[in-house]
């Protein structure tokens, strides 16, 4: 099949890279230009695990075909460290939660939490649970995960408060 | 990597149409996450695409008409369908549709047009729009046609759109929503990411005390091979008390429908489910409508 140069925006860099038109866009980031962050779980849409921002909208990218990623400005994980190192609030409050055991749904969690803080609202834990329910988590650690996103919402929004409780 | 052997970005619906014209065994795709998911499992084999991904002039949003029909592109995702304030305020009922298919990141690629365009029963929109008695409309090389959504699906998975026309839009005639009050129930074995197992929407128009049924639509997916109404449900119901017609609707809905076994659920339990989901559905959309009646 026909190869095609993509051009887009990706973790705020203009990229140029030639791909198969068959490929989708997990494909893409995770084989051409190496953002292993980007992780191939189910291929169907189901587990959330490929999960990147695409115009800053947190979307399946093993359902989404490279050739509509044209023009488009795509961020994943590598994108959040700051260039001194810094986490990202997000990063930084899965760290201070535990909310990390094997790893491997994380990175793409962390790319809805990342949708959820820049709204600028704050969220309830239903809320939050309902913004997570494209994750499986393998390792079922989801109570801390929550309480993670929450942290990082709440600190990022200005929301002090009690548990959950958000206006 | 998917099996594609050809690929087209159409650049209009006409431009689409002729793509279709050529390519006699192309699939539409939108936003790819059936058509996709489907290529994967092999059920296609080979498989060639015409995508209108990127038509958004043409097909993306809603608007109202001047005789206030509400007029949905169909490649909205589920998503920005249950975040339109036009569709928030005249046809709520379908948001609540539209916040059920899968989850988050796949609301914002699924769009309602597809859910309507695969033909299938378990789509969670197409009993809601089926309520409605949605107009489809389609455009082909020879212009454009409307077809009711009763006379929509052919059998599993079909529809009565033919090879090279492109759905256009999925309109909602005012007098087909304005005054009523609806509920969509999905079961499911867990709260997101799942196929229903039984859904049912019900529109209901009561009279100035609130609690009298002037008028009624129970609309289903999987009780059958389509999407479908049940009349008699809906004869049983009107003019009654919404308490009264409450305990008569489920049973009535069983003399329309007849599910089968599959391997998700038996025909037994679906039978229990349209019963109990009748009367719910019933009795929520017509809480909304400020009636006191309870299903407990």
């Amino acid at each position: 099949m026909e190869m095609k140069i993509l051009s887009c925006t990706v973790n705020g860099k203009p990229v140029q890279v030639g791909y198969d038109v068959r490929e989708c866009l997990l494909d893409t980031l995770h084989d051409r230009l190496g953002l292993t962050s980007v992780k191939r779980g189910c291929e169907v849409g189901e587990c959330g695990a490929c999960t990147v921002l695409i115009d800053g909208v947190a979307t399946d990218t093993c359902l989404y075909l490279t050739a509509w990623a044209e023009g488009k400005t795509i961020e994943t994980v590598e994108g959040l460290q700051a260039p001194d190192g810094t986490l990202d609030p997000v990063q930084q409050a899965f760290v201070d939660e535990f909310a990390v055991q094997c790893g491997f749904c994380i990175p793409g969690i962390i790319m809805s939490a990342e949708e959820l803080v820049r709204t600028g609202k704050t969220y309830t834990r239903d809320e939050i649970r309902k913004a997570l329910s494209g994750h499986l988590c393998r390792c079922t650690g989801y109570q801390n995960i929550i309480t993670a996103v929450e942290r990082a919402v709440d600190l990022v929004n200005g929301f002090v408060g009690e548990d959950g409780d958000a206006a | 990597m998917y099996d594609i052997t050809y690929f087209h970005e159409a650049t209009s619906v006409q431009d689409a149409v002729k793509a279709l014209t050529e390519h006699p065994e192309a699939k539409v795709i939108a936003g790819g996450t059936d058509v996709l998911v489907q290529i994967r499992e092999g059920r296609f084999g080979p498989t060639e695409l015409v995508s209108i991904h990127e038509l958004r002039d043409e097909l993306w949003g809603v608007v109202l008409d001047e005789d206030e029909t509400i007029c949905i592109g169909p490649i909205t995702w589920f998503h920005a369908v249950n975040q339109d304030p036009i569709c928030q305020e005249r046809i709520p009922v379908l948001c609540e549709a539209c916040d059920t298919p899968g989850g988050p990141q796949l609301r914002v690629s699924g769009t309602i047009g597809g859910n309507v365009a695969n033909g299938i029963t378990s789509a969670d929109t197409a009993s809601t729009l089926f309520a409605y008695g949605a107009r489809l409309v389609l455009e082909g090389p020879h212009g454009r046609r409307t077809v009711p959504i009763e006379e929509w699906y052919a059998g599993p998975g079909k529809t009565v759109r033919e090879h090279d026309e492109i759905l256009v839009s999925i309109q909602i005639p005012r007098d087909h929503y304005e005054g009523f009050y609806g509920d969509y129930i999905k079961y499911g074995k867990r709260n997101a990411l799942e196929i229903a197992t039984m859904g049912c929407c019900c529109l209901v128009k009561l009279t100035d005390d609130h609690e009298t049924i002037e008028d009624v639509r129970f609309a289903y997916g999987v009780a059958g091979p389509t999407p479908c109404r049940s009349h008699a449900a809906e004869e049983a119901a009107r003019g009654k008390t919404v308490a009264e017609a409450a305990e008569l609707v489920g049973d009535a809905a069983l003399e329309d429908l007849h599910p089968r076994d599959s391997w998700r659920a038996s025909k037994d339990f679906r039978m229990q489910l349209i019963k109990e989901m009748t009367k719910r559905a019933l009795v929520n959309a017509a809480n909304k409508g400020g009636s006191s009646a309870s299903w407990k």
